[in-house]
């Protein structure tokens, strides 16, 4: 499997404050990444540094090497829209615009030029069915997206990061705002995107980590204090650290 | 930060190290039983075997309902499973020490060798010390005296074979020996049992220490 996303001793400052202290991991095609930890032990700032969403924060200083398929993204010359339809990102609150789930989904289409009636359409289609949403919107493409159920929302909002062909897809805790039901339907769509895309989750819900990461990585201070893959992690992890995390001792 | 699974754990332990020791004074009083001729004492262990299928089941359901209610990961599954695993070793060594009770009513009255039961004896000390040596590592959570159990079994099997081998030479010389013979030929294998569900657990506490399932009789 070839490595997709690099990072290499990558520290965060919020002005004076290190947020992270030298974070390396890499990220191969496809599968599933789960990145846990503690409250404050940075892993959202570190999922944000992927598609530089750090960037909007004021008095944030980024250091060290991000390499998306070999490029540094923090290059003067990076396109950050174009950089954001190849690693795209969900948030922990379903955030669809206020239009159609159809406008929601075209959005970044017509963003990007497309104005081809029968493009868009299948385009859409095609990204609410990978989002697993499909059957339940198809009747309702031109309503508000916000009359939809969260869990729904959550997956329009996953069809529109789809829209625009990425290769990466990054999750800040996709499920935490969402019941049961619901989370159990975004992590079955995650499952069905890991053969095609490679994503990073955010999650504080460990046993929904033990079951979609295929890796799972264990963040604490700033700094990653373990990385392997997630059934080594919560059967028999190497640090004692993980250990206290994942048993709940801790965190 | 002591958890509420912490204490479900602790009644587990605490429930399991109960039911070893119960099984290593069943193996004890039986072997005792059998050597002493002693009709009584085998009637009671029959009468008692249900207390430690009892236990088996309550540990059991405690384990169930802990992986239900806490989910437990790591080090904290493994101890769940440990006891989930080595309770039914437990519970049918426990079932052997009753055999050996069994053996030891359908014995009496009958001709007798005196020379095999010594030998029977001596198996059966070894036995009840391997039985107590499992429950010790359990309750240390010790590996390597967990691995040290095989050699128990190994001297055991050499005793079970030397009294079967007795016990056919007495037939053949005396077939008013057969019922006796026959049941010291049941007994040295029901010891043999027990020792294997001892070894049973050891390679479970190795497990709990490690997150390796072995097989200790190849491990050496």
């Amino acid at each position: 499997m070839a490595t997709i996303l690099t990072s290499r001793d990558v520290h965060v400052y919020y002005g004076n404050h290190e947020a992270l202290k030298g974070i390396s991991l890499d990220f191969e095609e496809k599968g599933i990444t789960a990145l846990i930890g503690p409250s404050g032990s940075s892993k959202s700032t570190y999922l944000r540094t992927l598609n530089r969403m750090n960037d909007m924060i004021p008095g944030v200083t980024v250091t060290g090497n991000i390499a998306f398929q070999g490029n540094d993204i923090y290059a003067p010359q990076t396109d950050l829209v174009a950089l954001r339809k190849q690693i795209g990102m969900v948030f922990q609150q379903p955030n669809p615009f206020p239009f159609s789930v159809y406008d929601n989904v075209a959005f970044g289409l017509r963003i990007a030029g497309q104005k081809n009636r029968e493009a868009l359409d299948a385009v859409v289609e095609n990204a609410l069915r990978q989002a697993a949403v499909w059957d339940e919107v198809k009747d309702h493409l031109h309503d508000s997206a916000l009359a939809l159920s969260g869990g729904q929302q959550q997956r329009v909002c996953i069809a529109r990061v789809l829209a625009v062909s990425p290769k990466i897809i990054l999750l800040d805790e996709p499920t935490s705002a969402l019941d049961p039901i619901s989370s159990s339907q975004i992590e079955s769509t995650l499952l069905q995107l890991r053969k095609d895309y490679t994503i990073i989750t955010v999650t504080h819900n460990l046993q929904q980590a033990s079951r979609i990461a295929d890796r799972t990585a264990f963040f604490m201070n700033g700094e990653v204090v373990e990385v392997d893959d997630t059934k080594k992690i919560f059967m028999n992890p190497a640090k004692k650290e993980t250990e206290d995390y994942i048993s709940g001792r801790f965190g | 930060m002591r958890r509420q699974f912490d204490d479900e754990l602790a009644d587990l332990d605490n429930g399991f190290t109960e039911m070893g020791m119960l099984v290593s004074d069943v193996t004890q009083r039986a072997v005792d039983a059998f050597i002493n001729h002693d009709r009584q004492s085998a009637q009671a262990i029959i009468d008692h075997d249900h207390d430690i299928n009892e236990r088996e089941i309550q540990l059991e359901a405690k384990s169930f309902e802990i992986i239900a209610l806490y989910q437990p990961v790591t080090m904290d599954l493994r101890e769940v499973v440990t006891i989930l695993k080595a309770v039914s070793d437990l519970e049918r060594a426990g079932d052997h020490a009753r055999n050996i009770a069994i053996a030891t009513i359908a014995v009496k009255g009958n001709t007798r060798v005196a020379e095999i039961e010594a030998q029977i004896a001596e198996m059966g000390h070894l036995t009840t010390k391997m039985v107590q040596s499992a429950i010790q590592a359990y309750v240390d959570k010790d590996a390597e005296a967990a691995k040290a159990l095989v050699t128990f079994d190994n001297q055991l099997q050499e005793h079970q074979k030397v009294i079967t081998d007795a016990s056919y030479q007495q037939i053949i010389q005396n077939p008013d020996v057969l019922k006796a013979a026959t049941n010291y030929n049941i007994v040295a294998g029901d010891l043999l049992r027990i020792a294997d569900y001892m070894t049973n657990v050891g390679e479970w506490i190795i497990y709990l220490k490690t997150g390796k399932i072995v097989e200790l009789k190849f491990l050496n």
